[in-house]
């Protein structure tokens, strides 16, 4: 099954290079936060087009198609407690964040911060540099809100084509699983710092494996029958279900693809004592976390906007 | 041979066989069970309409079919509005039957809503749950209450008396110690009653994280409906930490061990979480709780951003060792370090949903009835005496605890939101903290 996954994404990874206009500065770099004792580094990554999905996979991965990607950066490494933490016990006086007119332009009207978790959602599996986990998409995609308003840079969660392009063009299963990836396997049933198994060829970390990744994208099983060919994103019009990448510590080698999807689940909140169920945690969910990206150019302020999904009360 | 004198590990059973006479003649009560058969629709009448009180009526809709909600009580209306609009939205009219008459806001309004109910839901902050429970068993209702069940002594004292009326009346009592009604912890207590980790000879809880919700003053409050919103942080009302949160390790400790401490010794302080909307509580404790048979149970609770964070219980017997927490991990060892038992929990049910599946089966049957009262007030009273140990920074005995009849909270049918509260700031707006060695319970 896992070679079988590796000879897919050889076959039908064909890279077209978009010739785009390069601005000056298309590089990697360290993104440094105010007040905040944290950098989160993004590697660039160069738009095209590839062949998304598998012919040979499941049926919601049916059937490839072509797609073309815009430049982003994303995320070196999976968004960190560390980094996570900064924005669950942050400050949010607007003292803490850019000029109310440069947060408009962003599409920012009001930044809110999650409510502070009622147990322990590490789960004794580590904090630090481990990958942050448990939180739901509307957190995850909160988070990116509150960092584009201490920045004043527009970041969010990645599409899931983004997503699947990164994985692919980084031909990141190259040799051994095991040389790149935390699964069931290896995992010892626990999440492990970010970083500590070897990146793909562009440099990221942990794509397939450690914690399963938000993408901003609702679930449909024929969402690729007829998606668009240019940047496609499934805009989410209901709470569940909406797509994960990449697989966890808790899969086993074969669900981890860069075509494979995963869905959120109600069950991931199940221990979730209040009614309405926080839109900020999940209790069951020690095994899904997030990246974030930057499109290179920047879109409107009204497609920004579109980006900073609404909260859905959750039953 | 067990010991001639009373043990302490039954000290709530042995006072109520005390009054055994009275058990006899349930018929003085009217009919000899409480149960209703399946076709009599059970009204069900929520005091506290927060969000836990809340979700304990979608539990409650969903453990029983032939259950409808009639009434909401709470302090305050928009609470009561709140509740109502998401549950209606949830089930529609045929469940969520309160007419505008049958909701109570306001100091005392809960014998209003308890008074129209076959069932009744107590979630309101603890410091209320003595009267409210006493009320409801007086007249004679079945009740799902949230932990801890008191804040103080007189208030446990009350539960007690109230919990020997429910036993004569036969009526079901849950309490929301969710792990008693949780997979993992159910087969671990019956593998350790087994025998396989020996006997308990001392163990680790924990319920160490970075704190919950503040809810800051505004201009028009007055002091006591400030301290209602921002309840946490008032003892009166909430019990400091260890006892509203750490409860839940506690009672693991107390349920696996099979009785509860003697005494307690312990530290705790405010070193992080100290401002003027953080009222009177500490943000961690470290109690020593010292069992009849020896074991020695060492407790920390942490309300601290940033630190070591984790909610779990560990013991070590004579054979191996166990552990609870996370995610659903139930882990026994042995001594040379292999499983005796690991318990995959993943597909497990949530246990807030079995609380009420049993309450409700045990309602509609001849046979079962469901108590929980006794072990409420065991684990309740153990935190508040593991809190008069660190408040006091002295060793604080079970029985001086219980003789103690340390009471922190009015009798709510006097109070209205211009009554003053029992702990006020002052002129700075900063409220009395106890102070280790300076701070007397008794």
């Amino acid at each position: 099954m896992n070679s079988f996954c590796i000879k897919l994404s050889f076959l039908f990874f064909i890279f077209y290079q978009v010739s785009s206009v390069q601005s000056q500065n298309f590089e990697d770099y360290s993104q440094t936060v105010n007040g905040e004792n944290i950098t989160i580094d993004l590697v660039a990554v160069k738009g095209g087009s590839f062949q998304m999905g598998n012919n040979n996979g499941k049926e919601d991965e049916k059937p490839v198609h072509e797609v073309t990607i815009n430049d982003f950066w994303i995320g070196k490494y999976e968004i960190t407690w560390d980094q996570y933490d900064a924005f669950v016990f942050g400050e949010f006086g607007p003292e803490q964040f850019k000029s109310k007119d440069k947060l408009k332009d962003l599409g920012i009207d009001a930044v809110t911060g999650a409510t502070p978790p009622y147990v322990d959602m590490s789960f004794n599996m580590g904090k630090g540099s481990s990958p942050a986990v448990n939180m739901t998409q509307y957190a995850a995609l909160m988070y990116c809100k509150w960092l584009t308003s201490k920045t004043g840079i527009f970041y969010r969660l990645p599409t899931e084509a983004e997503w699947e392009y990164v994985c692919k063009k980084g031909n990141t299963k190259k040799d051994s699983l095991n040389d790149i990836s935390w699964y069931a396997e290896n995992s010892s049933e626990k999440y492990k710092k970010t970083g500590t198994k070897e990146a793909n060829d562009l440099g990221i970390y942990d794509l397939l494996g450690n914690v399963s990744e938000w993408v901003l994208d609702q679930y449909d099983t024929d969402y690729y029958k007829n998606s668009p060919k240019s940047n496609p994103w499934n805009k989410p019009t209901k709470l569940y279900p909406r797509v994960l990448r990449g697989g966890s510590w808790k899969d086993t080698a074969d669900k981890l693809c860069c075509s494979s999807r995963q869905t959120s689940n109600p069950k991931w909140k199940r221990r979730d004592p209040q009614i309405p169920k926080s839109n900020w945690w999940h209790t069951d969910a020690p095994f899904i976390g997030f990246r974030v990206v930057r499109p290179r150019v920047l879109p409107s302020k009204e497609d920004i906007k579109a980006y900073w999904l609404k909260a859905f009360t959750d039953f | 041979m067990k010991q001639k004198k009373i043990s302490r590990r039954h000290f709530v059973k042995e006072s109520s066989l005390a009054t055994g006479g009275i058990l006899l003649s349930s018929s003085l009560f009217g009919s000899p069970t409480s149960s209703f058969k399946k076709e009599k629709t059970l009204k069900l009448a929520l005091v506290g309409c927060g969000g836990r009180g809340t979700g304990a009526v979608v539990q409650a809709l969903k453990a029983d079919n032939n259950v409808k909600l009639t009434a909401l009580a709470d302090a305050f209306e928009d609470q009561i509005e709140k509740a109502y609009t998401n549950l209606s939205s949830l089930f529609g009219t045929s469940r969520i039957e309160v007419k505008p008459s049958m909701k109570f806001a306001g100091f005392g309004s809960y014998k209003k809503a308890i008074d129209e109910a076959d069932v009744v839901i107590l979630t309101t902050p603890p410091g209320f749950r003595p009267q409210h429970f006493e009320y409801a068993i007086e007249q004679g209702k079945h009740v799902f209450m949230e932990k801890p069940v008191a804040t103080d002594v007189a208030g446990i004292k009350k539960v007690l008396e109230a919990a020997k009326l429910a036993k004569q009346k036969k009526l079901n009592v849950v309490v929301g110690l969710q792990r008693r009604y949780q997979a993992e912890y159910l087969e671990l207590n019956k593998r350790i009653k087994n025998g396989e980790l020996g006997k308990i000879i001392s163990g680790q809880i924990y319920w160490n994280g970075a704190g919950v919700w503040v809810r800051p003053r505004t201009a028009s409050m007055t002091e006591m409906e400030y301290q209602m919103r921002n309840w946490y942080y008032f003892n009166w009302l909430c019990g400091d930490h260890i006892l509203e949160q750490h409860i839940h390790n506690i009672d693991v400790a107390n349920w696996f061990i099979g009785e509860h401490p003697i005494k307690a010794q312990g530290m705790g302080g405010r070193e992080v979480r100290k401002g003027k909307d953080h009222g009177q509580i500490f943000d961690h404790h470290f109690v020593e709780f010292t069992y009849p048979s020896g074991t020695i149970i060492s407790s920390q609770c942490r309300h601290q951003p940033g630190c070591f964070s984790q909610v779990a219980e560990t013991f070590q017997g004579t054979q191996g060792t166990s552990y609870t927490g996370g995610g659903n991990t139930a882990i026994l060892k042995s001594y040379s370090g292999n499983n005796i038992y690991k318990h995959d929990g993943e597909n497990d049910r949530n246990p807030y949903q079995v609380e009420h599946d049993r309450l409700f089966a045990a309602i509609r049957s001849r046979e079962e009835v469901i108590n929980d009262t006794e072990i409420g007030v065991e684990s309740t009273m153990t935190a508040i005496m593991g809190r008069m140990a660190t408040y006091s920074g002295k060793e604080i005995t079970w029985d001086a605890a219980m003789d103690s009849n340390l009471g922190l909270v009015p009798n709510e049918d006097l109070l209205d939101f211009n009554s003053l509260p029992p702990v006020v700031p002052n002129e700075h707006g900063e409220y009395p903290i106890p102070v280790p060695g300076q701070t007397s319970y008794f």
